[in-house]
């Protein structure tokens, strides 16, 4: 059974099988040279741009900005869920994220 | 690729929609398949029911839309009871009670925690007294706006009011017209002060004067692709196009088939029309409408008077339409403040007695979320503005009341990032109790817009604020980006982002601080957005000057993600559960 991945509402959140899964407005750690010149950018969550998978891994990019240093722009692929028997449970990303590199 | 939305949308969309809502009310909230909620809550908005935020599953918000914020005799009365009745949900505002009604900045009404299972009652509510939600929001005709007061204000070129019936009769429900690539929103103005906004809308018509056969006629220019969305903000662009009123519908409709066949389908970041003006140009637009989608020969522009705009403009006459105006018959509209646009069920219906007993009934609403009583003679007037309920809801507030709009926020809306209408109440009544402006400055505008969707229109307030995000002494707080100097006008202008992140506690003191410079360094009589545009980027990020002050501020924390942010227990563990059917 395939997953069903959106993005809905003009960005506002991650949809995975019809349900809310992922919103705007979470505050993500992110060890990413790509997206700002911070070690760690801190990033606001502002707007979901793309969902894809890798494996079983759901990534996303967004728009966001880094409280720290200021840098808006669009993320590369960051994995926020694994699907698991055709469930979706988060990452725990309250802790440290990173980007895929080819972004 | 279409999007999924297009796909649900090629599927099933327009008036259609309404058995399948109405069959999902009857059998029961959970009867919605599992693997179909995106696309049924894609499709309700289509009939103005858009689903809240994650942690109030099964509550939707209602927006009816009212043509040009016209309510007639006898339609308020059947919001207030609708309000009172049925938006009431699991969590009650501190401030604006368990049921209440938002004015918004185009000219509707937002009701929230509406439940699917009341929604044919309402319906036929509404719809038995005049009113309706379709087309409220989705893909299609939004709501139409324009001057509130048209066909009563002393200040008219030409009454707008016919026209904008007409093109709410011809396009609500028109099924040419029912599934656009996007939202279409679309303004009428009759009336030399700008207070339909134009400018910021996707289509805009103008008053303008055309001289036709040696006589001089009144109708309107024709402008696209405004709005202010997505850090992409646009001024719609001059197409070089005068109507007459009777034209209006054809080359409305032109327009509308125009961006149906040509706005972008594959991409909803890029489909408003506003992105495609920037790709063919205003020539090419006229082009394209003039050969396929209109059978007459387009007029040019004829000569607008848009230097007589006040509305918005930050300085002059006329910033909004609060006060007591003369109409054209003699009797008086009455503009009254409604706080960041909110009022209690309990006063919506106080309001609509008033209007009755002073007026005819009738009230109307302005883009900057206020309510307007209209047709009052003027030997009922200093009864009505002695009534209590105008105390609160003023027809000489202070500027700080009067600036203040404020859009939905954290309280319900997906995309928000802070908290937006309690914050700004609270603003407005520090500012006023501790802030003074210069004498002759009697309007200041402050708006607040939880994220860049910008509904609550700040690119054009003279301190426009934003949710964001800072963190303070390590923690993580809701914080505000401060932009200045915006206003609409004959040379309308947006905002200057000058200062970022900014944590709200600091947001008054900034503010306070903000106006003092201005008092301090002002030219003579020099009005606060000519004040902004002399100073450079850096010279206004420090006359910000972010401080703590007495100013609490109780919604610190991430109130998204809480299910309600007033509620005791805000959790999203503590989220209700979804309403049952009854
Ligand atoms: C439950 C969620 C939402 C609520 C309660 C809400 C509320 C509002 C309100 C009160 C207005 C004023 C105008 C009107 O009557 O049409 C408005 C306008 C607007 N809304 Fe929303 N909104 C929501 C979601 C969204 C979303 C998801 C977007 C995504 C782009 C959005 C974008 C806008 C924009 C751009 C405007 C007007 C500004 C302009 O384009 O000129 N809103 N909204
Ligand atoms: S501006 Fe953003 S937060 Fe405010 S109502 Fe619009 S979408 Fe929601
Ligand atoms: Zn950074």
């Amino acid at each position: 059974m395939t997953t069903r991945l959106r993005i809905l509402d003009d960005g506002a959140w991650l949809s995975v099988d019809d349900t809310r899964r992922v919103s705007v407005s979470e505050l993500w750690r992110l060890d990413s040279t790509e997206f700002c010149d911070c070690d760690l950018a801190d990033l606001v969550v502002e707007n979901f741009q793309a969902v894809g998978v890798d494996g079983p891994i759901v990534e996303v990019r967004v728009y966001g900005q880094c409280i720290t240093c200021g840098t808006k722009s669009t993320t590369g692929w960051i994995p926020v869920g694994r699907i698991v028997d055709g469930e979706f449970t988060d990452l725990e990303r309250e802790s440290v994220l990173s980007a895929h590199s080819e972004g | 690729m279409p999007t999924d939305v297009e796909n649900w949308k090629s599927e099933v969309y327009g008036n259609e929609i309404r058995e399948h809502l109405f069959r999902f009310a009857e059998e029961g909230f959970e009867t919605i398949p599992d693997d179909e909620r995106d696309a049924w809550f894609e499709r309700f908005k289509w009939w103005g029911l858009y689903h809240q935020r994650n942690g109030q599953e099964g509550y939707f918000m209602m927006r009816i839309g009212t043509p040009n914020g016209v309510l007639e005799p006898g339609q308020l009365r059947v919001v207030g009871e609708i309000a009172d009745e049925y938006a009431r949900g699991p969590g009650t505002n501190p401030i604006f009670g368990e049921s209440y009604a938002d004015f918004t900045t185009r000219q509707s009404i937002q009701l929230h925690w509406i439940q699917l299972s009341d929604v044919p009652a309402v319906f036929e509510k509404l719809e038995a007294n005049g009113l309706s939600t379709q087309q409220a929001c989705g893909d299609s005709w939004r709501n139409i706006v324009g001057n509130p007061v048209a066909g009563k204000d002393g200040q008219e070129v030409i009454d707008a009011w016919p026209v904008i019936r007409d093109l709410n009769e011809t396009f609500k429900g028109n099924d040419d017209h029912s599934n656009l690539p996007r939202k279409w929103k679309v303004s009428v103005t009759g009336s030399a002060d700008g207070s339909g906004q134009g400018d910021i809308n996707d289509l805009a018509f103008e008053p303008a004067y055309k001289e036709i056969d040696g006589e001089d006629e009144v109708g309107f220019n024709v402008r696209v692709g405004g709005g202010l969305a997505r850090n992409e903000p646009r001024l719609a662009r001059d197409i070089d196009v005068w109507v007459s009123p009777d034209q209006v519908s054809d080359v409305a409709g032109g327009l509308s088939a125009l961006f149906r066949d040509n706005g972008d389908r594959e991409d909803r970041y890029n489909a408003r029309i506003k992105f495609l003006v920037d790709e063919w140009g205003p020539e090419q637009v006229r082009e394209t409408l003039q050969e396929e989608y209109v059978d007459f020969e387009l007029r040019t522009a004829g000569r607008d008077v848009r230097e007589e705009y006040t509305y918005n403009t930050g300085e002059g006459e006329r910033n909004d339409l609060i006060g007591v105006h003369k109409q054209k018959d003699g009797t008086n509209f009455v503009g009254l403040n409604v706080l960041v646009g909110r009022m209690g069920a309990d006063d919506v219906l106080e309001l609509a007695d008033l209007a009755e007993e002073y007026g005819s009934g009738e009230v109307r609403l302005s883009q900057r979320q206020n309510v307007i009583v209209t047709d009052v003679p003027d030997e009922e007037l200093d009864d009505f503005l002695a009534e209590d309920l105008l105390e609160h809801y003023s027809p000489d507030p202070s500027p700080f009341m009067r600036g203040s709009i404020a859009c939905t926020g954290t309280e319900f809306c997906s995309l928000s990032i802070v908290e937006t209408k309690n914050r700004q109440v609270r603003f407005a009544r520090w500012l006023k109790q501790h802030v003074d402006l210069p004498d002759d400055v009697d309007e200041f505008h402050i708006h607040l817009s939880g994220c860049t969707a910008s509904c609550a229109q700040p690119q054009i307030a003279d301190v426009s604020l934003r949710g964001m995000k800072t963190r303070k002494n390590g923690e993580a707080v809701e914080a505000l980006d401060v932009g200045l100097g915006g206003g609409l006008g004959d040379e309308p202008q947006f905002a200057r982002w000058v200062t970022q992140r900014v944590p709200v506690d600091e947001v008054p003191g900034a503010i306070a601080n903000l106006i003092e410079s201005f008092a301090a360094e002002r030219n003579e009589g020099e009005s606060f957005r000519a004040f902004v545009d002399r100073h450079d980027d850096e010279e206004l990020d420090a006359f910000v000057e972010p401080e703590e002050t007495d100013y609490e501020d109780p919604m610190m924390h991430n109130t998204k993600m809480t299910w309600y942010p007033y509620a005791e227990d805000d959790g999203m563990d503590a989220s209700p559960p979804t309403p049952a059917d009854d």
